[in-house]
């Protein structure tokens, strides 16, 4: 089992059998108060549910930060259509690595959490989208799919209360854009992994064009705790409007990288420090990635911030998936700069233009000022493309794109000037 | 064209799992599972998932192209996938790269002469907090020194 | 109505109806919002970006092409934000597009080059590698240039939607992403060229047009494709006389952008090196070219000769010719040699069908119709094949009013992908099968029946009460084969039949031979064929026939003949034609010709030789007569003048003849034969390899 060594400083709810001896087990889920939340809901009208998770404040955990009640309510109740649940764990956010932990942990929590939005809206069937570079993950979660269908929890009539609901999980081959949700839809159709046209959005018109709820691993996996401890017991747990705990992926340089979950609002300094033991070989902090590499970067005076939804966008930066990535002094921001866009050029689905030309045009200029054969003007010209990207492509990926290297230009304008210099000084006119 | 019989079986589960109608949604599975047996995405196997999918082959073309793990050339016996990615970068992805590079003696997307290995350079693999990290197959590695990637390439020489 | 919505753009107050799209409520009041990914009729994509407008309230620019308008909304196409967004798209569109301008095809047409004037920045800041990609030729027909594309997936919407045929994807991703054809690295599909006409820049070129000139060094000639009869405009690109290429870019004519291989290429018989320049005339087992004024002498003195001692003619016309010949055709031979041995190849029972239902008005179907029918009964024919252009329509109203399509035919046709039912039948159990669909067609409250030549006689009454039975509006359209073959009879070139449909009986003359009779009467003096190949496969009765021939080419029949008379091809006159909705065009002509003239003229100067008095030969004099005597011609000329379709009515009433079903009988063209056309397109003789007819009928 991968699992890093828990902080004691961890609020841990969702983490909770994360360490117990076959935690993936139905039987460790079922003896640790596993399918309790369901059998609570099974109680419960649709109504009380979603207004369940609506006091919870849980808001989505892949990125984008949407109340996850909120986006239930927006599934038709009268629509003659089936309505399907589908789960996004195609983690590829660079620094990101949460979801995989919760389904190699504890596969039944997110299948709870999956089957109590059903009951939620009525759907009666469910995919887990899970990234192919994780194929032992699926094996896991095909496992407790069967457990759950001989244990009565999928399949015909579920714990005998006239409910059927069916479960599979769908591998996706390699795309990064497939994690946004409507080119998830696109590829669990069997397409390419292309953004649709919004509205309609999925509640609305999802997987196979029907009614669907779709949203990350870790907001399913919240819910059991939500249903069986009460949206506000959950909510209390985090700060006004970011309800709950979150996982935070520490990575980078710090002395205990790893996946810990925190309440919301937890420091930012004092998860470096406190929580991953300092920056690594006692360097100071230069700067963080504060939710997965799409999001603006901090500056080390910039981190002594709550990390929640709101304080972040107060900060210009977002939560997005969790994400943290800790950057040391010795780090050289232009090849951050560079190591980023190159992964976003190459994730670019090549759909739009902007993205498209965007960032193959930056990644082109960045190599060239990482190799020391930039000019002054590129400088500017690099912030200036970011943002005729911004705002102005198909999907968020031209944004991811264009954030990060926006602010990393902006914060560390001199480290590239210095790169300019060092390869003025070195560099002599050749006559070709 | 046919499959092992297990992944037969897996197969016509697969196409079990979606809406009726909506076989096509089996596509992707089916060739990364395919690709798996057969090594390759190859032009037969493109006509045959299009054929049990509903689709034309040209439908199947647009996806292959599209995914970064369907391959239409022959991988390694053992591919090896060096995350050079931010987290990893930090902590000395692109060194284990270009260390992986030198001990195998080829680049990014190449297979050894022998056809035993196949290096490629990936993006995030969602191994961040155990980074630098490698996947051989589909197996990962964490916290991957150059000693422990040349101990990793010299079993499996061994074991072939 | 539907419901209006109030909004204002750049200031324009508009109302326009719920559902509209920003970009076409802009177009209304005449702002144009720059697009390339959007092309009204195919699915939306949102993806080029260029379409960006600044909305009060939003956060953000949105793409006009997906918004749907909204109550009070206040658009902004010109702020300054949308110029500066429109401005660096197209600076990165040019990263990776080659700016080689000088030498592309599409250089002076092309959309890019049009928005970068309008709209781009004088300079680029790009100093980068461009990513390069070799060219690559899919087929006799397309070439693809990877670099020069920018992804608007036009071609690949109207091959899948338009076309129905889908020989069009996207493979690799992001900047690497490329068009990519059906078979791997080779085209199977149609090659009717919409990919590369509808292409805004010229990443898509034609094997037939790439680098053989300039658009400018061309005039646009506007013309009525003259293969099958479902009467395409074609605009020919003319430069010294030839025609160097055909398309319909400006989505002119009643058939918008669409064109087929035939349309679009197989225009390429106007040049063939084997047309005919001068008369000939035959000198025992050979042929000597002769002057005009020789042959026409011969001819005319011939003519003078038989019809003097009442001998026999026999006059074969052309399903190619235009109205105004195919009249005067047949007032030559009724007025001027006193007969009614005049026919030509009939290829659909459109008599029948009239008389059918001769006191219903409304009835026939019109062009229109296609698009906006609930539904369609096809029945005996392999319509994508055979009638491309109303095959294209029924798609579309399929795809925009899910239009319910029922095939009955005797093989798998392209319909069936989307028709509601498909029924295959063996000839002659059409009618079984039709009734068998008795209940779905009532349901759909309205109908549209189209037939090819299987059904005729007997078989179209049969149809026409089951129609009428359903006791919903139907109408009715009987399929012929080419250009001019629904003129042919409205001007009546058959025996029984006088111009208007009137019984031949009534001029007084003896009753007619058919076409087989007059091939086969051992005592004919004369046989005049005009721009037909009836001695394809057979020889004349007799030798002592004196035979005249007018065509392009040394046909079989030319063979055979005494004089052949060099004729102009339909690119190269003018005059109407109709089509087989019975819409009326006129032909512009492209290129002049140095030998040939056209059949009109030809007819003129032997009847001037002959003395006869027949009226003035020139087309629009010939054209004005027909408006003032042809029943359901007197069409208003400002819509064909300038270049419309003006709808023919033809007779309500009986039409007392006796039809011959025996003598009906389509050619079964495909997209990649057209007669004896097609066998001097080099076009066509290229493709021959690319899939034929589904079925031959």
């Amino acid at each position: 089992m991968l699992y890093n060594e828990p902080s004691p400083l961890e609020v841990r709810v969702l983490t909770r059998r994360f360490g117990l001896p076959n935690s993936a087990s139905i039987d460790t889920y079922l003896a640790t108060d596993g399918y309790k939340a369901l059998e609570k809901a099974f109680d419960m009208t649709p109504d009380e549910i979603i207004e369940e998770v609506k006091t919870s404040n849980l808001r989505g955990r892949g990125g984008a930060g949407f109340p996850t009640g909120m986006k239930w309510g927006f599934v038709p109740r009268n629509s003659p259509k089936p309505k399907y649940i589908v789960v996004n764990g195609d983690e590829s956010e660079p620094g990101t690595c949460k979801d995989r932990l919760l389904i190699e942990n504890d596969p039944h929590q997110l299948i709870e959490g999956v089957l109590i939005a059903a009951l939620a809206v009525g759907a009666s069937r469910g995919w887990i989208y899970i990234r192919g570079e994780y194929r032992y993950l699926i094996e896991i979660m095909d496992k407790a799919i069967a457990e759950a269908y001989a244990r009565g929890y999928l399949g015909k009539n579920i714990l005998g209360r006239g409910f059927d609901f069916d479960l599979h999980t769908h591998t996706g081959a390699g795309a990064y854009e497939c994690g946004e949700e409507s080119a998830l839809l696109e590829s669990l159709e069997g397409k390419r992994g292309v953004p649709r046209i919004r509205p309609p959005f999925p509640a609305v018109s999802g997987a196979f064009q029907c009614p669907t709820i779709l949203n990350n691993v870790e907001t399913f996996s919240a819910v059991p705790a939500i249903i069986r401890d009460g949206g506000a017991a959950f909510a209390a747990l985090g700060t006004p409007k970011n309800g709950g705990t979150r996982l935070f992926c520490l990575s980078g340089h710090v002395n205990k990288p790893g996946v810990y979950e925190l309440p919301m609002g937890f420091n930012l300094l004092r998860m470096i420090n406190e929580v991953g033991g300092g920056v690594r070989g006692g360097r100071a902090l230069k700067a963080v990635i504060p939710g997965g590499s799409s999001c603006p970067i901090l500056k080390a005076e910039e981190c002594d911030l709550p990390m929640d939804y709101d304080s972040l966008a107060k900060a210009k930066s977002m939560l997005g998936s969790g994400g943290v990535i800790v950057m040391d002094e010795t780090t050289d921001m232009v090849k951050a700069a560079l190591r980023i866009m190159k992964f976003y050029q190459h994730e670019s689905c090549g759909w739009c233009i902007p993205c498209r030309e965007g960032t193959t045009w930056l990644k082109k200029l960045l190599t060239r000022m990482d190799e020391g054969r930039g000019s002054s003007n590129d400088i500017d010209l690099i912030a200036d493309l970011a943002k005729n990207m911004l705002g102005r492509t198909f999907c968020p990926l031209g944004d991811a794109a264009a954030m990060p290297t926006i602010s990393i230009v902006e914060k560390f304008r001199e480290e590239f000037e210095a790169k300019l210099a060092a390869s003025r000084t070195q560099s002599k006119f050749v006559v070709v | 064209m046919t499959f092992s019989p297990k992944l037969e079986e897996k197969f016509a589960a697969l196409l079990t799992h979606y809406p009726e109608g909506r076989q096509r949604a089996a596509l992707i599975p089916m060739l990364l599972y395919a690709q798996d047996e057969v090594g390759a995405i190859t032009p037969e196997l493109v006509e045959e998932v299009a054929k049990r999918c509903g689709v034309t082959p040209l439908q199947v073309d647009e996806v292959v192209g599209y995914y970064s793990m369907l391959h239409r050339k022959p991988l390694g016996k053992y591919h090896i996938q060096v995350c050079t990615n931010i987290s990893c970068m930090l902590v000395g992805g692109e060194e284990l790269f270009e260390h992986a590079c030198k001990k195998l003696g080829i680049g990014h997307k190449q297979v050894t002469p022998d056809g035993l290995f196949s290096l490629e350079e990936v993006e995030c693999m969602g191994a961040c907090s155990w980074a630098p990290a490698i996947q051989i197959g589909y197996e990962f590695h964490h916290k991957v020194t150059p000693e422990k990637l040349d101990e990793l390439i010299e079993a499996l020489r061994k074991i072939q | 109505m539907a419901d209006l919505i109030n909004l204002t753009i750049d200031g324009k107050a508009i109302q326009v109806p719920a559902g509209t799209l920003v970009i076409d409520a802009a177009k209304k009041v005449g702002i144009e919002i720059p697009a390339f990914c959007y092309y009204e009729g195919l699915s939306l994509q949102a993806a080029c970006r260029m379409c960006l407008v600044e909305v009060e309230k939003a956060p953000k620019l949105l793409a006009a092409c997906t918004l749907p308008v909204a109550e009070g909304m206040v658009v902004h196409t010109d702020s300054p934000a949308v110029q500066k967004a429109r401005k660096y798209t197209l600076e990165f569109l040019l990263t990776n597009h080659p700016l080689d301008c000088p030498v592309c095809d599409k250089g002076g047409e092309c959309e890019l080059q049009d928005m970068v004037f309008r709209y781009g920045a004088g300079e680029s800041r790009f100093t980068e590698v461009k990513q390069h990609v070799d060219e690559k030729q899919w087929s006799p027909i397309v070439f693809y240039d990877a670099p020069r594309c920018i992804l608007c997936y036009r071609c690949v919407r109207i091959c899948n939607e338009g076309m129905g045929v889908g020989a069009l994807g996207i493979t690799n991703r992001g900047v690497t992403a490329e068009i990519t054809p059906s078979h791997g690295d080779h085209l199977e599909c149609d090659e009717c060229g919409m990919c590369i006409d509808i292409c805004p820049v010229g990443a898509l070129t034609s094997g037939t047009y790439r680098y053989k000139t300039r658009p400018w060094e061309m005039q646009h000639v506007g013309t009525i494709c003259t293969h099958c009869s479902n009467g395409c405009k074609t605009t020919l690109g003319v430069r010294n006389n030839q025609i160097v290429r055909a398309n319909n870019r400006d989505r002119s004519g009643i058939n918008g952008e669409f064109l087929c291989i035939k349309g679009r290429y197989a225009f390429d018989f106007n040049n063939h090196p084997d047309r005919l320049q001068s008369p000939l005339m035959r000198v025992g087992s050979q042929f000597e070219p002769i002057s005009w004024a020789q042959a026409l002498e011969i001819v005319s003195k011939k003519f003078q000769e038989v019809r003097e001692r009442n001998g026999k003619f026999g006059i074969i016309g052309s399903n190619h010719t235009t109205n105004e010949e195919n009249y005067y055709l047949q007032k030559f031979a009724r007025q001027g040699l006193g007969t009614n041995n005049i026919d030509h190849r009939r290829t659909g029972d459109v008599v029948s069908l009239i008389d059918a239902l001769s006191g219903a008005s409304g009835k026939l179907a019109q062009f229109s119709d296609l698009y906006s029918t609930k539904a369609a009964l096809v029945i005996s024919s392999d319509l994508s094949q055979q009638h491309p252009l109303l095959a294209f329509q029924l798609r579309a109203n399929y795809r925009h009013h899910q239009m319910k399509m029922y095939a009955v035919t005797p093989g798998p046709v392209r319909e069936d992908k989307y028709a509601a039912r498909s029924i295959r039948v063996e000839p002659g159990g059409e009618l079984q099968a039709v009734e068998s669909l008795r209940d779905e067609l009532k349901a759909n409250g309205e109908l549209l029946v189209i037939f090819g030549d299987a059904i005729k006689g007997e078989g179209v009454r049969k149809l026409v009460s089951f129609g009428e039975s359903l006791g919903i509006p139907v109408k009715y359209l009987a399929l012929v084969d080419y250009s001019n073959s629904r003129g042919a009879l409205d001007m009546g070139m058959v025996p029984e039949l006088l111009p208007g449909y009137r019984p031949a009986s009534e001029n007084g003359l003896e009753p007619g031979l058919n076409m087989n009779e007059m091939l086969a009467a051992p005592d004919l003096d004369v046989l005049w064929v005009v721009g037909e190949n009836p001695l394809e496969n057979r020889a004349p009765a007799s030798d002592r026939t004196f035979i005249v021939v007018q065509d392009m080419f040394l046909t079989e029949t030319a063979q055979y003949a005494s004089i052949v008379l060099p004729s102009a091809s339909a690119y190269e006159k003018t005059g109407t034609v109709t089509n087989v909705t019975g819409e009326v065009q006129r032909l512009k002509r492209g290129p002049k010709t140095m030998g040939a003239k056209p059949d009109l003229e030809i007819f003129g100067l032997i009847a001037k030789g002959m003395g006869l008095n027949l009226g003035t030969w020139t087309p629009d004099a010939v054209f004005e007569e027909i408006r003032q005597t042809v029943r359901g011609y007197n069409v208003p000329l400002p819509v064909i003048a300038t270049g419309g379709a003006a709808q023919t009515a033809p007779v309500n009433g009986r039409v007392p003849v006796q039809v011959r079903p025996e003598l009906i009988r389509s050619a079964g063209d495909t997209l990649y034969t057209s007669g004896s056309l097609g066998r001097y397109s080099k076009t066509l003789s290229a493709v021959v390899e690319a899939p034929g007819a589904l079925y031959k009928p």
